[in-house]
């Protein structure tokens, strides 16, 4: 349970996915522009990285591990996250038309989220076991949200400000992560 | 002359990195030194070149209804290619960029030529935009990479260049410094863009 917990603590706030390991950068300059937005996204994510790391791990260790095919590995996942999210974004459509007006329009975004792909790769890497995938998957989703959520509410101020010309735009955008990476910098040293 | 206009449009006019700002996960990652940004740039180009030439060569027999899904499968293909090559010749390279060469296959630059070019224009087009893309984006990664490794470090490509008494500024190979970098970088081109307008 210990571990769990470090675990989480660790994806979230010192490994954070997008200010610390650069994952997931397109949706967060792409949709942060609106806290409501943000949430919307971030919701999205947290559901499909789940899922989709539950996914993969199965399959590697049921299809790829089994048949000694591992280097089929980046081909294997992609399809799968591709057709997963093609998938939940019909179930949606069919089940809770609500649930689809709030998060229907992410979904596709989601595909090219190197995030969902970099979680599946890393918990094969780490040789996590089942749930400690998910518990790492869903924290790393979290983390996502948490900055997407940050960085929206900074962006939203940041629009009414005067800014030098040549620096508007994605330009201070970036600078403005940095910053905000700087602050998660702080969490360094919280888990081992 | 268009084949020579397609090679030069990726450097500069249509810069995947300082123009389209698309695929940028890779380059703030992978630039806190110079040669890890080019072994990164040239295996996207690689992929982008092959990726590319594959797709206009397909074009008329892909369904356009699951293209995309093809064209994903064709740049997987070649990622797996290019990692397993990496893996068997260049180690310690393919060690220090990890997560990131699976992760080519979801840049959203070497599916955007293939939606945009590739899958509308012969295989000859396709490959010089693949290449003038593949080097406007290992420019990119190169001068972020020096920038960063020399104010990190003090150093370009390994060599000191600022001397013993230079102060290595930390942050700049940290992530921070790669957020902040590139967008002063942004800022720097969009100056620079405008000048040339007028």
């Amino acid at each position: 349970m210990e571990k769990m917990i470090l675990l989480i603590i660790s994806t979230v706030l010192v490994n954070n996915f997008v200010l610390a390991q650069f994952l997931g950068i397109c949706p967060f300059l792409g949709v942060s522009r609106k806290i409501e937005t943000s949430i919307g996204m971030g919701m999205a994510v947290i559901f499909v990285m789940g899922l989709a790391t539950a996914i993969t791990w199965l399959v590697q260790v049921l299809i790829l591990n089994r048949f000694n095919i591992q280097y089929m590995q980046t081909i294997a996942f992609i399809l799968v996250i591709a057709a997963l999210v093609q998938f939940v974004e019909m179930v949606i459509q069919k089940t809770s038309p609500l649930l689809y007006q709030a998060l229907g329009i992410y979904l596709p975004l989601i595909t090219t989220n190197c995030a969902v792909l970099g979680v599946a790769v890393l918990t094969i890497q780490n040789e996590f076991t089942f749930m400690e995938s998910l518990v790492y998957s869903v924290g790393a989703a979290v983390g996502f949200t948490l900055a997407l959520v940050l960085f929206a509410g900074i962006r939203e101020k940041l629009a009414l400000a005067d800014l030098p010309e040549s620096l508007e735009g994605t330009a201070i955008s970036l600078v403005t992560a940095g910053l905000l990476s700087l602050a998660f910098l702080g969490f360094a040293g919280l888990v081992k | 002359m268009t084949i020579i206009r397609d090679l030069t449009n990726g450097i500069w006019k249509e810069n995947p990195i300082f123009r389209l700002v698309l695929g940028i996960c890779s380059v703030l990652a992978v630039t806190s030194q110079a040669k890890n940004g080019i072994g990164m740039g040239l295996a996207a180009t690689f992929v982008l070149v092959c990726s590319n030439m594959v797709i206009a060569a397909m074009r008329n027999i892909i369904p356009a209804k699951v293209r995309i899904a093809c064209f994903i499968v064709i740049i997987a293909t070649f990622v797996t290619v290019v990692d397993l090559i990496m893996e068997a010749y260049f180690f310690e390279l393919h060690k220090a960029l990890g997560i990131f060469i699976p992760l080519i296959v979801v840049n959203c630059i070497i599916l955007g030529r293939a939606e945009a070019f590739a899958s509308k224009r012969p295989i000859l087009n396709s490959m010089m935009d693949g290449i003038g893309m593949g080097i406007g984006y290992t420019l990119a990664l190169l001068v972020l990479g020096s920038i960063r490794e020399l104010l990190g470090n003090g150093s370009v490509f390994g060599v000191v260049l600022l001397g013993p008494r230079y102060v290595p500024f930390l942050l700049a190979i940290l992530p921070p410094g790669a957020f902040i970098a590139l967008g002063l970088l942004l800022g720097l081109m969009n100056k620079i863009n405008t000048k040339l307008a007028l």
